[in-house]
This record gives structure tokens, sequence and C-alpha cells, in this order.
């Protein structure tokens, strides 16, 4: 440390009455934060608190529990104008001259939607269901569907759906590519989905060939970059979705370092092994919506029209316009990515302080869309910030169809939100390329864990519908007299489309 | 019906081997010595406190019992009569057998020596009785000759030190264990012993006795108070041999193949008294170490049943240790040496044709039956990293071969 | 009947089996007072192989007592001390002279000396433990090690 740097934030604290000097802490800290010192009597582990970014890999398999880590109590004099954090941030920058990195969703206070919204209940003149006795249903078909019934001259009932995506809940496993997180995470992802009859998304990363397996459960993304894009890889997925933009870091492109470009990350983004990818802030061939309009017809050309096209956006003040144009694209579904949404790195100004949360977002969207007439030309996803199955009931009570599930799903694999995948040192095996690390998240153990989590949530959800009086999520969606606003503003009451609790 | 003739190690076995293939049938062992199945080998660690006869004791009281077992003891077997199946008893009883095993070990081997007859506290070093006898005849006074510096001759003396004041070695060879050690190998155990307080007079023999006085052809005089013998073994062959007509039942050892099968029908042999086929040196010969001879009486055990068992694995294994020295030998010395040997630390191995042939390792001992076991499964040396000779790791094998040793289910 | 199975694909080398081994022999309730300022002697060893896979991470793998359908070790041991249990090969301390007979015949180096090094021990899948189950596989944190049935 100098005199230009700032003690550290977090402090690695070890009981050495209790320490057995394992030095398991040692071996799987990719950080080098511990040290073992036979030199010192007694023999002892010291730590560099200054390495450390709490990711809590050593603290829990410390098996003497001998390890924890604080947040340093040393303290600047105190002003609420000039935090630590702002103090901080411009230490770092006078150093280093460069943006500001880092990782995963927007840590800041703002207010959080969800949880000023509560969820109704039956009572007395309508029963609630009990889902273990009575039927329950989670599944979902995202798509668009015809705004009128036709019938033939023998008056039957004419087909004229469109592909749709089936789910089997309302969940989806977000955009992560190959590269920003590990084989083994996309591996435990799809392997997740086929198992749970919902589908991961490979973000702009290409689709690995050992997992054209998994393509029923597989949308495949198209970016600014066309990373991976080919034909045999827009036919390999249940869906293609095109990635305008995302919630952690909206208007800007995506860079993943040349040092991560190694191997099968390049071949599979079809890019030159080492040097870095860049995807740009605009798609360069898309500077309205009837040349977005383009692609989605391009890519449904491309695909035989076998293939419902999603248009991923990020919420942004005009969501609601945006999404207008989209569902008059010729798009089937649209996703939503709230400013709370992860990334795997970007400029932490943007992660923090552009694009707004998704639940006004979903709503004003949905509003919008129902005003206009169009609502059912689309399913919508909404993502950026789903943290629970409550979450996931009020989103779809506010209007979507299904939502989208990035952080929560890598915290089921063993992320404790350290925020530094940006380093590529993740020591959970899934934000990092490093071999030694990556085998760390056993694929057997991590699927398993995702869909403990997604059956968790389902069966969650189900209790929660029964409790209403609904039997199907199907009838959730965008009834948003089944919530409530608590401590909301007229303003925010109005976006949301809630009343008030007790109104 | 089946009659063992013996009690050790290869009798056992067998008893093991039948039980694996048939539950019920009458099992008869018939030994010379009145005892409960015991560790031969433990012997000396009796003499040293570290056992008793209790825990000498090689399967639990209940085992003749549990696997309906009559044991006639003590009992010689004085003839087998092949024709009418029957063995013959020094009580001159008979018993039928169907099936019979010849498990009768091994005895001590005296050479003739002049004035032996004068001696009169003079012991073999092979059995419990033994043990007891010398037991008995030594104080914490006595001295202790010891004619022979082989595995036996110098357990006794491990055994026996802390009971008397002094124990002398005498050897014909100029080395100790010369059996299983080269010259380097075996300075290093006879230093280790020497510092204990043994005492060696190597390359030479006794001239002769008187009463308690050996003189050496070297010149050299020891006085003793009791005089061990252990100059070696003859495998016990009697039985069979007496039933040669015109081809040959035995060569050193009992002739078997690899069913344990003798050249008689329904008769089988095992354990010391019989030869094998020593996989490390190709050829057949005595291999009289205890599980040579569990194994080959567990291979009789299953085909006198009835199975069809072979036992293609025998070699030289001996694994000994004199006050804390180990000293860890297999297979045969032969081909090409590869030596990591570091101060009293002793590291030989014999390769020949790509193969591990053999190996000793003294105050070496951790994981060596990985060497035991290139040596056993004929493992190709090009196919193992050669950093196998500093230290025996699985490290060494491939990948694939690892995953077949620690990923299924391993029969051995 | 279960065993123990390595995958070495998913070691990490991170030592803990040897510890929680080390632990569940002691009996204790409490791992900082059981292993304090101790040398452990487990039954389960690490080999850290200084070389790479195909993915090009370091090689780490455990060891561990196969339980051998036809154990060498058990056939060879001279005192009777090792025996096989309901297919578990357990060893019976106070009968064992410490030989090395079942050092020299083990083909995986799984039978070692105890912590007097004057008896042998070995992996008897913590079943005469008071956890009653491998501590090993139970807490590896990536399943590397596992206790199942395979045939």
């Amino acid at each position: 440390m100098g005199v230009y740097d700032f003690f550290p934030e977090y402090e690695v604290v070890r009981n050495d009455t209790t320490c057995v000097n394992c030095r398991v802490c040692e071996r799987q800290c990719a950080n080098g934060v511990h040290s073992y010192h036979p030199e010192i009597t007694p023999a002892r582990l010291l730590a560099d608190s200054t390495q450390c970014v709490d990711c809590q890999r050593c603290v829990l398999l410390c098996p003497t529990k001998s390890l924890k880590i604080v947040q340093s109590n040393n303290t600047y004099k105190l002003n609420n104008n000039w935090t630590k954090k702002e103090i901080n941030e411009i230490i770092t920058q006078a150093s280093t001259g460069g943006v500001l990195l880092s990782s995963m969703g927007n840590p800041e206070p703002y207010p959080i939607y969800f949880d000023k919204i509560t969820i109704n209940a039956s009572q007395v003149t309508n029963p609630s269901i009990d889902p273990l006795r009575e039927p329950m249903e989670t599944r979902v078909y995202l798509g668009s569907k015809p705004e009128k019934l036709t019938r033939g001259p023998d008056g039957k009932l004419q087909s004229n759906l469109g592909p749709h995506l089936a789910l089997a809940m309302p969940m989806l496993f977000s955009a992560m590519s190959y590269g920003s997180i590990s084989y083994n995470a996309h591996e435990s992802l799809a392997r997740a989905s086929e198992e749970l009859g919902i589908f991961y998304n490979t973000g702009e990363g290409g689709l690995h060939e050992n997992f054209y397996r998994y393509g029923k459960n597989t949308i495949v993304q198209v970016a600014s970059g066309r990373f991976g894009v080919h034909k045999d890889y827009l036919y390999a997925g249940a869906a293609i979705e095109i990635k305008m933009g995302q919630g952690a870091k909206p208007g800007i492109g995506g860079h993943l370092p040349g040092k991560k470009i190694v191997d099968d990350i390049s071949r599979t983004r079809m890019t030159p092994e080492g040097s870095d990818a860049i995807s740009p802030a605009p798609h360069h061939d898309i500077y309205s919506i009837e040349d977005l309009s383009q692609l989605v017809y391009s890519l449904k050309e491309t695909t035989a029209y076998t293939k419902p096209v999603i248009v991923k956006i990020a919420a942004v003040h005009n969501v609601a316009a945006i999404a207008s144009g989209i569902a008059r694209s010729g798009a089937d579904i649209i996703a939503l990515d709230g400013f709370r949404g992860g990334t795997g790195a970007a400029p932490t100004r943007i992660r923090d302080n552009v694009g707004i949360p998704i639940e006004l977002a979903l709503a004003a969207v949905d509003t919008r869309l129902r005003q206009e007439g169009i609502r059912e030309r689309v399913g919508i996803i909404a993502g950026g910030g789903i943290r629970s199955s409550a979450d996931i009931v009020k989103a779809v009570a506010l209007g979507a169809d299904a939502v989208y599930l990035g952080t929560a799903a890598l915290l089921a694999l063993g992320c404790h939100l350290c925020r530094a995948c940006q380093t590529g040192k993740c020591n959970w095996g899934i934000a990092t390329q490093e071999p030694d690390l990556v085998k760390r998240l056993n694929p057997n153990v991590g699927y398993k864990r995702l869909v403990n989590l997604m059956r968790a949530w389902q069966h969650e959800i189900m209790e929660i519908m029964g409790g209403m009086g609904i039997n199907s999520i199907e009838s959730l969606k965008g009834n948003r007299l089944m919530l409530r606003g608590v401590g909301l503003n007229e303003t925010e009451l109005g976006v949301l489309g809630l009343k008030h609790a007790g109104e | 019906m089946y009659v063992i003739i013996g009690n050790s190690a290869a009798a056992i076995g067998a008893v093991e081997g039948i039980r694996q293939m048939d539950e019920s049938s009458q099992i008869v062992i018939v030994s010379d010595e009145p005892h409960h199945t015991y560790s031969r080998p433990l012997i000396s660690y009796l003499l040293l406190g570290k056992t008793n006869e209790q825990l000498m004791k090689y399967r639990p009281d209940t085992f003749y019992e549990n696997n309906n077992v009559t044991l006639l003891a003590p009992h010689r077997v004085t003839a087998i009569d092949p024709t009418e199946k029957t063995i013959s008893l020094s009580s001159e009883s008979k018993i039928n057998y169907d099936k019979l095993l010849v498990a009768a070990g091994s005895s001590p081997f005296v050479p003739p020596m002049t004035g032996l007859d004068t001696v009169e506290k003079k012991f073999s070093f092979m059995s419990l009785d033994d043990a007891r006898a010398l037991e008995r005849a030594v104080d914490d006074q006595s001295r202790v000759l010891i004619i022979g510096a082989g595995l036996i001759g110098l357990k006794c003396a491990e055994g026996i030190l802390g009971r008397v004041r002094s124990v002398a070695v005498v050897d014909l060879t100029d080395r100790i264990l010369s059996s299983i050690l080269d010259e380097k190998g075996a300075a290093i155990v006879r230093r280790h012993l020497e510092s204990k307080g043994v005492s060696f007079k190597l390359g030479t023999s006794v001239d002769n006795f008187e009463v308690n006085r050996a003189a050496l052809k070297n010149g050299e005089h020891v006085e003793f108070d009791a005089l061990v013998l252990a100059v070696g073994v003859k495998p016990n062959t009697g039985l069979v041999k007496a039933l040669e007509k015109d081809k040959p039942l035995v060569n050193r050892g009992i002739i078997t193949d690899t069913k344990m099968r003798t050249g008689i029908n329904d008769i089988f042999a095992a354990g010391d008294c019989a030869e094998s086929f020593d996989i490390s040196l190709e050829a057949n010969r005595v291999l009289a170490v205890l599980p040579n001879a569990y194994m080959q009486g567990e291979t009789a055990g299953i085909n006198m049943a009835g199975g069809n068992a072979e036992f293609n694995k025998a070699m030289p294994l001996n694994a000994i240790g004199f006050f804390g020295c180990h000293v860890l030998t297999a297979g045969s010395y032969v081909g090409d040496k590869i030596e990591r040997s570091e101060g009293e630390t002793y590291r030989l191995f014999f390769a020949q044709d790509n193969l591990l042939k053999g190996f000793m390792l003294i105050n070496s001992p951790n994981r060596a039956g990985i060497y035991t076991s290139l040596i056993r499964e004929k493992t190709p040396l090009d196919n193992i990293a050669q950093m196998i000779f500093d230290d025996p790791s699985l490290a060494a094998f491939s990948r694939a071969e690892r995953k077949s040793m620690l990923g299924v289910v391993r029969y051995a | 009947m279960r065993r123990i199975y390595v995958n070495e694909e998913w070691c990490l080398g991170c030592h803990l089996c040897e510890y929680y081994c080390a632990f569940a022999q002691t009996g204790g309730a409490s791992m900082a007072l059981a292993l304090k300022d101790k040398q452990i002697n487990p039954r389960i060893h690490i080999e850290d192989a200084e070389k790479y896979d195909s993915k090009g991470a370091e090689v780490h793998f455990a060891v561990s007592c196969r339980h051998c359908v036809e154990p060498y070790c058990v056939k060879g041991c001279i005192t009777g001390a090792l025996s096989i249990k309901d297919g578990v090969i357990q060893i019976d301390q106070e009968k064992c002279i410490g030989c090395y007979t079942c050092v020299l015949s083990c083909p995986y180096g799984c039978v070692a000396p105890a912590d007097d090094g004057k008896v042998m021990q070995k992996c008897e899948l913590c079943l005469n433990t008071t956890s009653g189950e491998p501590q090993c596989a139970k807490n590896c944190p990536n399943a590397a090690i596992v206790y199942e049935d395979r045939g």
C-alpha cells in the first residue's frame, strides 16, 4: 500500500486459536491472499487483505470455521457528500487514469419496487387452491399469439400460430456467454435447462460444439459483434435472440479481453485467439425499427420461420415506445433488462447510473402494448433484478410472460457476488477461463443446484398462486389487481398501474 | 470329504477357498502341532513381547467351528494311498479323502557339524514350541549363538536380544540375508543390527562344537549358553515323494501346476512344501513366504471344491523388519539395475525387457506395493513415468490407467 | 457395495479430505481441538502430480483403499489382522505387528503406518467412527470423491 492507495474495504479475520494450518485457504485463493509461514513460531497462515475480493471461498472451505471477512471500520472523516466510496474511486482513477470497471449488477441503494409491492390472497368469498391437491399450471408458451381466431369453411379452427417456446415454468436462464463464464458453468445451465424443460441463452459467445446436443433448450443470441453466428448455430437453438441492449450497460457494447479468448472460446466465437472481442455499442445495420425488422426477418428466413425471434433491450427511459416498435417489427418476444441486471464486466459509472428499474419498465411496456392492442403479438420476458419466486409472481402480475434469471443462477452455482468477474480469477470456477479455476465448478453438482433452485421456486410460485385462487400462471399475467403498492407515491403507482394497499 | 495335511497359512487358505464353493462338506485338518492355527512368523515377536499366543492365532477361536472343520492334532501323517484314497496316521488309523491337500510346510535343515551332539541347549526356530523352548532356556545372562544369518536366524536374533546377555550370528556367506539382499543392502541392515548389539561372524562356519564352545573355521572361538540352528529349511515332500513311480512328483518341492494340482489325481499341494511358477524369474521354485502359501492354499481349496482357480501371480515377496529397519524385497534380481539410494536408505530396482523384475527397499517401505504390482501385472515400464523410482505414486501412471484403479470396482 | 471412488477431473488438490479423515479418526467433536498443532496422518492421500490434464489444469487426485474384492493385503497378512467384513477391509490393530507385508502387497499404496509407526492403518470407510460414513466423500467440495455403489 502506498500513500495513493486506500485501506482495504474488507478485511480477512483469522481465528488463530482454531486454525489448524490445513492451508485450504491458501490453496484455494486465486488472489494470493493467504500464505503459510513455517518460518515464524508458531507457524501460521497470514492474510493480505489488500488482495481480497470477499468471494467467501476460503471462509466456506475452512474446516474449522476460523475465517471470516468483515467490512473494515477504517474510516475517513464522515462526510455525507464525499463518501468513502466516492473518495476511493477518485483515488483509484487518479492512479490509473482509466475507466472504473466492475461486474454483476448495480449495487447502489436505488428503490427496489418489488419490495414495495405485496400480493393478494383469497379469503372467504373466493377459495384458495391447495397446489398439493389440485392441478396447478406453471407452463408458459412464449411467442406471438394471433389477434383473432379464424375458422375454415368446415367451421374448424385454422391454425395460424407461429413458433413458440414452451416453458415448464415461467423462468429462463439469461444470456451469459461462453467466455464471460466458463465451460462448466455453461454445461450446468444447459443440463439444468434440459432437465427442467426451460431454456438457457448463449449470450454473444457462440455455442460450443459439445453443447449442440442441448439445442432444444438453448436460445442462441445474435448481438452487435455477430460473434459465433453461422447457419448451424442459428438452427441449433430453439429461439434466436437479437441483443440490442443489456440492463447493466445500456448504450454500450461489450468487451471480452484477448487473454480470455483462448482455444475453444476463440473457435466458438469465431474470433482470433488472443485479440479482444469488441461488440460495438450499436448494431451498425440497425438505425430504426425498420432496420431491426429486416434483421428479424432475415433470421426468420434463414431458419425457415421455425424459430421465434426475441429482441432484448435494456430498460431505458422511453422503453414503452421502443417496445411498441419491436412488437411491430415482427419479433415474437421482447426481453426487457432492468438496470439491476448483471454483467461480466461494465464501466462502473454506466452500470450504476444508466437505465431504469425493471418493475417500472415492465409495467410501462405492458400498459403501452395493451393500450395499442398489440400485447398479444409478443411475449414479454423481464430480467435484471429478479431475486426470488415472489419477484417472479410480481413480475408476471405486472405483465411479464416469463423472467430471465442470471445472477440468481450464478448464486446457485457458487457465486457470492464479489463483483470481480472482470479479473477473470473467479474462485468459484464461474467467471474464469483458468483451467485450475474452471475445474472448481463440477457441472454434476452445478446443474443439480440449478434444478433444485428452479424446482423450489416453481413450488413457491404454485403456493402463492394457490393462495390467490389462481390455478394457471397464464391467468396471473398482467393481473395487476393481485398486487398493491406499499409506500409508493401516486406517480409510481400510476406507472406500475397499481392501487395502494388498502385501496 | 476334504482332508488337509497341515494347519498353517496354506491350510487355512484352502479352508477359505473350499468354503467359497462348498459351504457344508466336512473338512479334516491333520496337524502334528497341538495348537490352534497360528502365525509362524510371529514367534520372534512372541519373544519380543509384542504379541501373545492369543493374538498370534492366525484365525479367530471360532474358525474351525464356523467352517465345519475337524482338527486332528497332534497327529502325524505317515502315508498316502492314492488308490484307496486314504491317509494313514501315526496312530495307525486311516482317513478317507475325496480331495487331499498336502500343506505340510518345511522343516529345519541341519547340516552335519562335528560335536553338535555335545551341545545341550540347541534349538530350531520354526515353530511356537521352538520359541517357547528357547525362551525357557535363556535368561539375561545367556550368550546365544545363532548359526545362519538368514530371515529366520536374524528374526530370532531380534526376538531374543532383549532377553539375553549377547547374541552372535555366524554365517558361511560374507553378508547377512544373502537370499534377499546384495552386499550394499546387507551392509546397511548389518550396521543397524550391530548398533543394537548383535555381533556377526561372517564368511566362516563352525568347525566343531564342544559343549558350550564353537570353534570357527577362521580360528575364532565363540562361547555360548544356547545354540540356535537356522541354517536353512527343507520342504516336507516325503509323503508325495513316496508315491513317485515313473514320472517325477517332486523337485526341490512338490511339483504343482497353476491350479495347485500335483501329479496325482485329487491330491493338491500348497505352501512351503510346494513349488510354484515364479512369474518374475519365469521358472518353478519353492517360494516359502506366507502370502504365497495362503494364495496357493486358497487356489487349491477352490479347485478341490470343484471351482476353477489359477494362481499365476507367485513371486518372492519379503517384508521383514529389525528394530525399526524395514527391508522390503520382491521379485527376482535380474536385468538392469536402477538405484535411488541415499544414506541408509537403499532403493534398488531390477528391470528387464521393459518390465520391472525385482526390487530391494531398505528404510523406505512406504507404498512399496505399487512396485510389487508393476512386477505382478507385468506393466510395461515405458508406460510409466520414470519418477516412480524416486517415489512410488499413482501419478506416474497414465490417466486412463488411474481411472481404472480409482474409478471402478477393483478385484485386486 | 458402496465404495469410495475418485474422479480426478474434479479434484482440486485442496487436501480437505485428508483433514476430515484425520478428524474422523479422532472421534472428537471439534476439528480445532482434535487437530490443532498436530501432524495429521490420514488414511486418504492426495497426490499432487506435477503435470497437467488435457484442459491445462493441474492434476490432483485422492487415493484411499479400494476395498478390493480379492485383496492381496488380506491374503498376505501374516497375522490375520486384516480381514474382510461385509466387503470392507478392516484391520485389527491389536493383532497387527507392523511387518509391512500389506504395504508390500497393496497395488495402490493404501496401507500405511499408523501414528506410532508400529501398526498399520487403512481406510475403513469411517464405519467404525462416530460419523459412520466416509467423511472424505461427504466433505469433498467438488464431488471428486464419491461414496457410491458401482457393483
